[in-house]
């Protein structure tokens, strides 16, 4: 008997581990030409979980205030045995995760993998995307550099222009009129403790209910399957998808290593209040379509300051966007054609004014 | 009834009286010389928007004030010799007449209390004031500089005394060889000054403070300084080079030889940005011009330069170093911070020249060379650590390879079993 068969059995004496797991090993994926968009959440899962790992890394070190953040970073990065790798893979494991999870979400949306009766997991996903951006934002300002001071100072500065609760969101997020210590040390409470509770939380929601209503097939494939059944067919989670999906853990590993080694991320001049916004201040390259549109819109539209607008504008977007399932009323009506074109504009959009944002000077 | 109508005739009687006073009030504070002078062609011309730029009018002067007269009465008598009508006045009488406000310190602390009043005492001792003494009347006078009617103080940019205008203000007169010729002295002074580092901090940087006409030469009282006096012009911004030259031989020699300090190597209103090949033997030389080769003071000479070249080397090849391993995504920003000091260390050496002394120079060159030595050892530093990284990168990037096909094998496996 092999030590694992022994630990096996001891696990199913106390808790009937193989009860447990029947439903994992009874679980089968739908196998179609589609299929490999499936690998996109477990991939975003996986950076969560790097981003898990290397900021209990990074926190060991790491120490929030405005006279000692820059220095404690600048000591990871120089001092700190494998400090320059870590820090790096936590960078790029954010924004790969952003960049995957915006992925997902554009392949659920065009696979319209969001229909009933899964229009909760598309809530509590999307609502994950938003944490994600949130993290994001948070940690953006953690190393205390000139470009994430000035960046937070106008990002926070959007924020105070919803109405009504801007100003008072504003104040809210920086502990202050301006960005000071204060707003360092409530990201950094924000980033490495509230936002994690919310997404762990979520991303335990978000799973279940991928567990419980399994796998969507894409609209076309479930009429041919539904037309001729033999057609149809399954693979098992675990081990055939489970394995092949570690495949994909590993080449984002292997991406991830790459960009860390080679495209180490910079840390830049500390920050200083009291000196002039350099030239240039832009966010994360996921705000920046946001940011651009902003930029762009006239001062004034009509009586209406054009940035309110713009805030009010994204807000409904997102509101909306977060409610598309509810629009869907299946079958090939208007709606799905309506949703399909709102995904091909915002995809469209999304991406010309993020290039446009990084061109224009 | 009888009281609304006496008050209607109190009204009716008082409202002309008020009217007059009215226009008595008004011609009081009223400067009638412009309604005329407005339509006059130049030179006699001064219109009312022009005066009312003036500092002078802005502060209540009106003509009267200079050319004497009453700017109150629109008659032509306001123009009499009774009315105390002065007229143009005469340019040998214009230092003295501005004076008379600008040189009493009890009548300008009520407008400026911080404006000195030595002007015309410090006029009387400039080269155009004695010359103006001994009758010659083409010098410049108060308003050959400052303006006239349209006077603005000199901290407005639009001022011709304004610091960025000084130097073309004076050259009005000494680039105009005309104008100048009869006295003797050469007309490519703001030329020169246009190409020299002075012009370029003042003009490009908008440093306010960098040399211009009137800092070397003074302005009031401008004059140029003497043979002797050449050192402490310069040393009022060029503190730690005058000291050094003050304790160097060739202060004594210089001086012996009615050479004028500073502008021996560096010129006078050419000033250009100093390079190390002005200890060289090339075109920029300027110790050869004195020294002959190979006596002891070229030795010197040729022992600073190369102390000097040798440092700058040092600073850009570790820069250099530092620069790749930056663009590979080092962390070299302590090391760029020291190169900063090896700059200073360079700056110093090259201020300690002015000692003319071998050794203290030597002593700045073995700082900075030991802070490249640090830095460029750093920058390598980076570079191992950055190759060791990238191989770091290969082997974990052969060993997930190795996992994939592994995996990719071991599905194969199970799947062809299960079918």
């Amino acid at each position: 008997m092999t030590l694992f068969t022994r630990v096996q059995e001891w696990l199913d004496e106390r808790f009937h581990w193989a009860e447990l797991i029947k439903p994992l090993r009874k679980k089968t994926v739908p196998v179609h030409t589609r299929s490999y968009w499936y690998f996109l959440g477990g991939i975003t899962l996986f950076l969560f979980m790097v981003q898990v790992c290397t900021g209990i890394l990074l926190l060991l070190y790491y120490r929030s205030g405005a006279n000692e953040a820059f220095e404690s970073v600048q000591y990871i990065m120089t001092r700190v045995q494998f400090g320059w790798l870590i820090r790096s893979i936590h960078f790029w494991a954010a924004n790969l995760m952003i960049l995957t999870a915006f992925a997902h979400m554009f392949s659920v949306v065009f696979l319209r993998a969001y229909r009933r009766p899964r229009e909760l997991t598309w809530v509590s996903g999307m609502l994950l995307l938003f944490l994600a951006m949130g993290f994001g934002f948070s940690g953006y300002l953690l190393p205390w550099n000139t470009l994430a001071f000035f960046a937070t100072k106008v990002g926070t500065e959007i924020t105070g222009q919803v109405p009504v609760v801007g100003h008072s969101l504003m104040i809210f997020l920086r502990g202050g009129e301006d960005v000071t210590g204060a707003t360092l040390t409530r990201f950094f409470g924000f980033h490495v403790a509230v936002l994690p509770g919310l997404t762990t939380l979520l991303i335990l929601v978000h799973l279940a209910l991928v567990q419980y209503f399994g796998m969507s097939v894409p609209p076309s494939v479930e009429t041919r399957w539904s037309a001729s059944p033999a057609e149809a067919r399954q693979m098992k989670f675990f081990p055939n998808f489970l394995l092949r999906e570690l495949m994909a853990w590993y080449i984002a590993l292997g991406v991830l290593g790459a960009l860390s080694a080679i495209r180490p991320w910079e840390l830049g001049a500390k920050a200083d209040p009291f000196a002039p916004a350099p030239a240039g201040i832009r966010p994360e390259w996921y705000f920046m379509f946001m940011f651009q549109t902003l930029k762009k819109i006239p001062a004034r539209v009509w009586f209406l300051d054009g940035e309110v607008i713009g805030i009010l504008v994204f807000g409904a977007a997102a509101i909306l966007w977060l409610l598309l399932p509810f629009f869907d009323q299946g079958g090939r009506g208007r709606g799905r054609k309506f949703i399909t074109g709102a995904g091909v504009f915002a995809l469209t959009y999304i991406i010309a004014m993020t290039v446009y944002g990084y061109m224009a000077k | 009834m009888d009281t609304w109508r006496n008050n209607g005739l109190r009204f009716a009687l008082a409202l002309p009286l008020f009217m007059v006073l009215c226009s008595v009030v008004r011609a009081q504070t009223q400067n009638t010389c412009l309604d005329c002078h407005s339509a006059l062609d130049p030179p006699l011309q001064v219109t009312e928007e022009r005066f009312a730029q003036d500092i002078h009018s802005q502060k209540g002067l009106t003509c009267a004030s200079c050319h004497g007269g009453d700017s109150t009465s629109a008659d032509l008598d306001a123009m009499s010799k009774a009315a105390g009508f002065r007229g143009k006045i005469e340019r040998k009488q214009i230092p003295e007449l501005c004076g008379r406000c600008h040189s009493d310190a009890a009548f300008m602390r009520q407008y400026n209390p911080s404006l000195r009043t030595d002007q015309l005492a410090q006029y009387k001792t400039s080269v155009h004031g004695r010359r103006l003494a001994q009758g010659d009347y083409e010098v410049a006078v108060c308003i050959d500089c400052h303006g006239v009617h349209d006077l603005r103080p000199a901290s407005d940019t639009r001022s011709k005394v304004n610091p960025l205008n000084i130097a073309e203000t004076c050259s009005r007169c000494h680039s105009n060889a005309d104008y100048m010729k009869g006295y003797n002295i050469p007309t490519d002074q703001f030329a020169k000054y246009a190409t020299s580092v002075h012009h370029e901090a003042m003009t490009v940087r908008g440093d306010r403070s960098a040399p211009t006409c009137t800092t070397c030469h003074g302005n009031h009282g401008a004059a140029p300084p003497g043979v002797g006096a050449v050192q402490n012009v310069c040393s009022t911004c060029h503190a730690f080079q005058a000291q050094m030259y003050e304790k160097s031989s060739h202060k004594d020699a210089f001086q012996a030889a009615s050479l004028p300090g500073c502008v021996v190597c560096h010129s006078n209103h050419g000033i250009q940005y100093p390079t190390d090949a002005k200890l060289g033997t090339g075109q920029e030389a300027v110790c050869v011009q004195c020294h002959s080769p190979g006596d002891a003071c070229d030795q010197a000479r040729a022992k600073m330069l190369s102390d000097l070249t040798s440092l700058d080397e040092a600073i850009k090849n570790a820069d250099k170093v530092l620069g790749i391993a930056e663009a590979s995504g080092m962390e070299v920003s302590q090391a760029r911070l020291e190169q900063d000091q090896a700059r200073d260390e360079l700056t110093k050496a090259r201020v300690t020249i002015h000692s003319f002394q071998t050794d203290l120079v030597e002593q700045d060159i073995q700082a900075g060379l030991k802070i490249t030595a640090m830095t460029h050892a750093e920058g390598k530093a980076a570079l191992v650590e950055r190759n060791r990284r990238r191989m770091g990168l290969g082997f974990s990037l052969g060993a997930i390879l190795i996992v994939l096909v592994g995996l990719r094998l071991y599905i194969r496996q199970i799947e062809a079993k299960a079918r």
